[in-house]
């Protein structure tokens, strides 16, 4: 029977990872695990007519190839959990709208691939569904022309600013044994400690990636040596020098075993980019390439995944409201 | 977390990465004067083509916005721009970029909807406050001269 430890949900039918997929776009196949995607196209439209559109092609590509991978068809999914960061999950509900699946739209900002995988295994793990899948997206050029300004006006852009991945990544949940498993869940609370600057995410996200690392070692009695490798999702560069600070001042330190996705997809360096990526593409890309291939061929053996995400919108920033952050925690083993 | 809003924001100020101001000092100034010099020739040019001075006040502004709305289009400007930050902004070659790049972003919704109802998102402001501050500007001139 699968258990509750205050927030983090011990999942004892060991769902699994039966088929998964990412889409990306030219910028992340330039970067350093570019090999690792399956599909990618250097047309940021993705063959359609606009940015919203391409979009929601990388979702329905994504699906497709991550189910074609697990060798099923649609008729065999029993639920789709997705999301994105357009207003009315446009990217998720028109990629999604063709395919015979029953839909549920999740939003949590940049969190939402750790968000829909959490929901997806949940349902497999209780026996309420027999598989399912976890999609999300971000484009860079739809997310700035909704919360930014238009791409062809001329600005300098902060250091702190990071730059929203394109790409789309999709995970199949099933029974499969032998395969890797989702041992636990642990979906994090809201935390906003006051940061206003859109322009510096990292910082808006980091306490509450904090927070639900700090709970998910508090539950679970472990440490960041006990696992192989931990990701946040889009902390960036500058995220991640906070998150260790917070985390040195709970006397927790994840420095030997921690990478952030966002500082994993680009070349800091090399690509213009600044603090790294971004968007709920970002984690859910490496998720579903680099990390899925090192835990199929059992490189890594337990890890936690974390996506972060800004509970932000342009009209709660117009207000000057402060950035809530969100962060869910995905523990992720194979045998 | 045991940490409060002002404790945290000290720790954001330490790591959060700044802006190489002089940098951006030096190249902004450059590229903008360089835009201004770039109307100096074109009005040393239009003096050569014995046009008369009022259609040359209108003649290399426009020549101006004419070149920075094509170089919007070309998606060049927002290159030179990322350097030259205040340099390619406060030209009036900024002003057309301003106005540009909305219209060629929202021309998906449509040519009413989307390119007219979005094509002032940016400038819009400095329209309404530069009209505004005009206004201003002429009543206080009409009472000074008055007055005097």
């Amino acid at each position: 029977m699968s258990k509750n430890i205050n927030n983090t949900i011990i999942l004892r039918n060991k769902p699994s990872v039966i088929g998964y997929a990412s889409v990306v776009g030219k910028h992340e196949k330039e970067g350093p695990i570019g090999d690792e995607f399956d599909c990618f196209d250097k047309d940021p439209r993705f063959g359609e007519d606009s940015f919203e559109k391409a979009e929601s092609r990388m979702q329905k590509i994504a699906v497709e190839t991550a189910l074609k991978k697990a060798n099923i068809n649609e008729t065999d999914i029993d639920l789709v959990f997705a999301g994105d960061l357009l207003n009315q999950c446009i990217g998720s509900t028109f990629g999604i709208r063709n395919m015979q699946i029953p839909f549920i739209g999740v939003y949590g900002a940049c969190s939402t691939m750790a968000l829909s995988l959490g929901l997806a295994a949940i349902f497999v793990d209780s026996g309420l569904s027999e598989k399912t899948v976890a999609v999300t997206s971000s484009h860079f050029c739809s997310a700035e022309r909704q919360y930014r300004f238009p791409l062809e006006y001329g600005a300098i852009r902060p250091q702190t600013a990071q730059r929203t991945v394109t790409g789309a990544g999709a995970t199949v949940i099933g029974t499969e044994a032998n395969r890797p498993f989702i041992n636990s869940v642990t979906f994090g609370k809201i935390v906003d400690l006051g940061v206003k600057d859109s322009n510096n995410m990292g910082a808006a996200m980091a306490p509450s990636a904090a927070e639900t690392i700090k709970d998910f070692f508090n539950n679970t009695d472990t440490v960041a040596e006990d696992y192989d490798i931990i990701y946040t999702g889009d902390l960036g560069y500058i995220g991640t020098n906070i998150l260790y600070d917070l985390l040195l001042k709970e006397n927790i330190d994840i420095r030997c075993r921690h990478n952030d996705c966002g500082l994993k997809i680009y070349d800091r360096n090399r690509q213009d980019v600044h603090s790294g990526g971004s968007g709920c593409g970002c984690s859910a890309t490496v998720l579903n390439s680099y990390i899925m291939h090192r835990l199929e061929d059992k490189t890594l053996k337990n890890i936690l995944f974390i996506s972060t995400g800004a509970l932000l919108s342009p009209t709660s920033v117009l207000q000057g409201e402060s950035i809530p952050g969100i962060s869910h925690l995905i523990n992720i083993k194979c045998n | 977390m045991q940490i409060n809003n002002k404790e945290y924001s000290e720790i954001v100020e330490l790591r959060s990465v700044k802006s190489p101001k002089t940098r951006d000092f030096v190249l902004s100034f450059v590229i903008g004067g360089l835009i201004c010099v770039v109307g100096e020739l074109l009005l040393k040019i239009f003096e050569r083509l014995n046009i008369s001075p009022d259609i040359i006040a209108m003649l290399v502004p426009s020549t101006l916005i004419f070149i920075s709305a094509v170089l919007t289009g070309l998606k060049l400007y927002e290159k030179i721009a990322k350097y030259a930050g205040a340099g390619t902004l406060v030209p009036i070659t900024g002003f057309a970029n301003a106005v540009v790049s909305p219209a060629i972003e929202f021309k998906n919704e449509g040519h009413v909807l989307g390119i007219g109802a979005k094509i002032f998102t940016i400038a819009g402001p400095v329209i309404l406050f530069g009209t505004v501050s005009s206004v201003i500007y002429g009543i206080v001139y009409y009472i000074i001269k008055v007055g005097l």
